[in-house]
């Protein structure tokens, strides 16, 4: 059975917005529309989009903040809405941007008070904080008051408050935000671990595709309220029409080359970058240039995901 | 992982369950205060003093005046103690749901709303700390003072209804902090019309009903139930004719309205979280 199933789930907003000094006039506003998804035990998802696309009404609904318009939805076999508080024994949250540990006390308080408020038993409590604290290195800060913890730090203590009952999904809301580099693996390492080692099933949104890349075998693409992309991100590849890049250094400089397969998408001097889609060999194109073209040098270059996505969300725009 | 999940049921265990969540993030912030020690003790001292000073104004008027209204200074200090003893205690428990419009600002509530305990009860316990207890202390103080300078004769019916009278004004000042937070729920940070019944209506409550006109009086009985808290049972206490000439049974009834106050509260907190969320309206 898929542990999160949505179908045709909708949630809109009125927005009421001011147009006289007494008048105002109501506005229904779609932040998820028609959203049918599953993920089954032990999967890890990422859940990206631009900013408004709905991803975090997605996160609330199905934590039973927010109730659905329409539509069903099941978390871990029951409805978030209606029973928010038996399902919070089985979710853990971790916002990026707001920490929910407590800032003046020692970041071993947190923990105990998780502790009493999942009513987590003595043994699985240790067991678990004894896991946590060794695969996020937190040994020497569970004395530090959070206020004095870095932000990667709060992070991974965040983490473990969000494990130490056992979850069975995890939801991540920009989880590598504003962290440098080598936090950001560590978090990564570190949630790797957890969606192996314990099969607790992952659900994150990001802006940072390299978390993605890293962790997450499926990946969703979400805007205006619907899922505009899910699978593989190779898939995300060829759904969103990318290209590789061939860049060829000339003897020379000379208007725009002609090669079939490929289009000149810059100049500069004798260096000429020719597109070609990514799922095409580069070896015909390679071929066919330096049979026409006295060739100095070359190189291909990848498409970069970021770029594929930003393509993607143009194109749903557009249409 | 297959456990079964502790689901509380009825209503004395979930009532249970959320005093002790209440008392349990209480306790954090009561610690998370005290990490601030100088801060702290100022506060506790400038509480008393700010406090003491307000006392001080009535004291003040008596220098030349022997009543007000047809009211002595015990009789006036036994009005005060009952009505600030009974606000301190409320706002120390549950006077911080006037921050809901924050929390929800904030985005706080969110993380109170995936924990499984009572948001309430987590929103109530928002910064508690003991320095809260200068008001109540002062109150309790002039209380003390006013019952022995009382001339009453002290029948059963009167000495029980002191205690009573504490318990219920303090349900009913709760249930006014709880109530107007909820208003925050659609109509935004707006704590200033709240604090006005709370802060404001135990300000009325320290003079007597004589002094103000009937229509106001009617109001916090009818309306409001303001006069529950200590206006109606001092009637009796005090031995004093009702300037509404309402039923003697009035001056038993407030554990009647602090009953109905609470739920009245309890069920507007719940369609206020249901309205937030998203479910009715």
């Amino acid at each position: 059975m898929a542990l999160i199933e949505l179908q045709d789930v909708r949630r809109s907003f009125t927005v009421r917005t001011r147009t006289g000094r007494f008048s105002r006039t109501k506005r229904e506003v779609r932040a998820v529309d028609g959203l049918s998804f599953t993920v089954e035990a032990g999967e890890c998802v990422g859940y990206i989009g631009p900013n408004g696309a709905g991803k975090s009404t997605t996160i609330k609904m199905l934590t039973g903040i927010l109730v659905p318009s329409s539509g069903r939805l099941r978390v871990a076999g029951v409805d978030p809405a209606r029973e928010r508080v038996a399902l919070a024994r089985r979710i853990g949250v971790v916002f990026g941007q707001r920490t929910t540990l407590w800032w003046d006390l020692p970041l071993r308080d947190s923990f105990e008070l998780a502790r009493r408020i999942y009513r987590i038993p003595d043994q699985r409590y240790r067991a678990n904080l004894d896991r946590c604290i060794g695969l996020l290195d937190l040994g020497g800060l569970l004395d530090t008051p959070v206020r004095q913890l870095s932000l990667g730090q709060r992070m991974r203590g965040d983490l473990a408050a969000a494990l130490l009952h056992d979850p069975q999904v995890l939801y991540l809301d920009e989880p590598t935000i504003s962290l440098d580099v080598v936090s950001k693996g560590r978090v990564r390492e570190f949630l790797r671990e957890v969606n192996r080692e314990q099969g607790t099933t992952v659900l994150l949104t990001t802006h940072d595709l390299t978390d993605i890349e890293q962790l997450c075998g499926r990946v969703m693409v979400i805007d205006h309220g619907r899922v505009v992309h899910d699978g593989g991100l190779d898939g995300l590849h060829a759904a969103g029409r990318s290209e590789r890049t061939l860049v060829v250094d000339l003897a020379e400089a000379r208007p725009p080359i002609e090669v079939p397969g490929a289009r000149v998408a810059k100049v500069d001097g004798p260096r000429q970058w020719l597109a070609f889609p990514a799922q095409e060999s580069a070896a015909p194109i390679v071929a066919a240039v330096a049979a026409r073209y006295p060739l100095v040098d070359l190189s291909v270059r990848e498409p970069a995901i970021e770029d594929v996505i930003a393509r993607m969300y143009a194109e749903v725009a557009i249409g | 992982m297959a456990e079964r999940l502790i689901v509380a049921d009825g209503l004395a265990a979930r009532t249970a369950w959320a005093v002790r969540s209440w008392w349990l993030c209480a306790r954090m912030w009561m610690r998370s205060m005290a990490a601030y020690r100088a801060s702290y003790v100022l506060g506790v001292f400038s509480g008393i003093a700010i406090h003491a000073l307000d006392f001080a104004v009535l004291v003040i008027m008596f220098l030349h005046t022997d009543t007000l209204g047809g009211w002595s200074l015990p009789e006036i200090a036994f009005l005060y103690g009952t009505s600030a003893l009974s606000l301190g205690v409320a706002n120390l428990l549950v006077g911080s749901a006037d921050a809901l419009g924050q929390r929800i600002v904030a985005g706080t509530l969110d993380s109170m709303l995936v924990r499984p305990a009572p948001a309430l009860s987590q929103l109530c316990a928002e910064r508690f700390s003991l320095r809260r207890l200068g008001r109540p202390l002062q109150a309790a103080i002039v209380l003390v003072w006013a019952l022995t300078a009382l001339d009453v004769h002290w029948t059963w019916d009167r000495v029980l209804l002191v205690p009573v009278l504490l318990v219920c004004g303090t349900a009913i000042f709760g249930a006014v902090f709880v109530g107007g937070a909820t208003v925050q729920f659609w109509w935004g940070e707006s704590k200033e019309i709240q604090n006005s019944f709370t802060y404001g209506g135990a300000t009325l409550l320290q003079y007597p009903p004589t002094v103000f006109a009937k229509e106001l009086v009617a109001g916090v009985v009818f309306g409001i139930p303001l006069a529950f808290v200590n206006w109606l049972p001092s009637l009796r206490i005090l031995d004093r004719p009702d300037p509404l000439g309402l039923p003697t049974a009035f001056q038993y009834a407030s554990p009647v309205a602090a009953a109905l106050c609470v739920t009245a509260a309890g069920l507007a907190w719940r369609a206020g979280l249901r309205a937030y969320r998203g479910t009715g309206s």
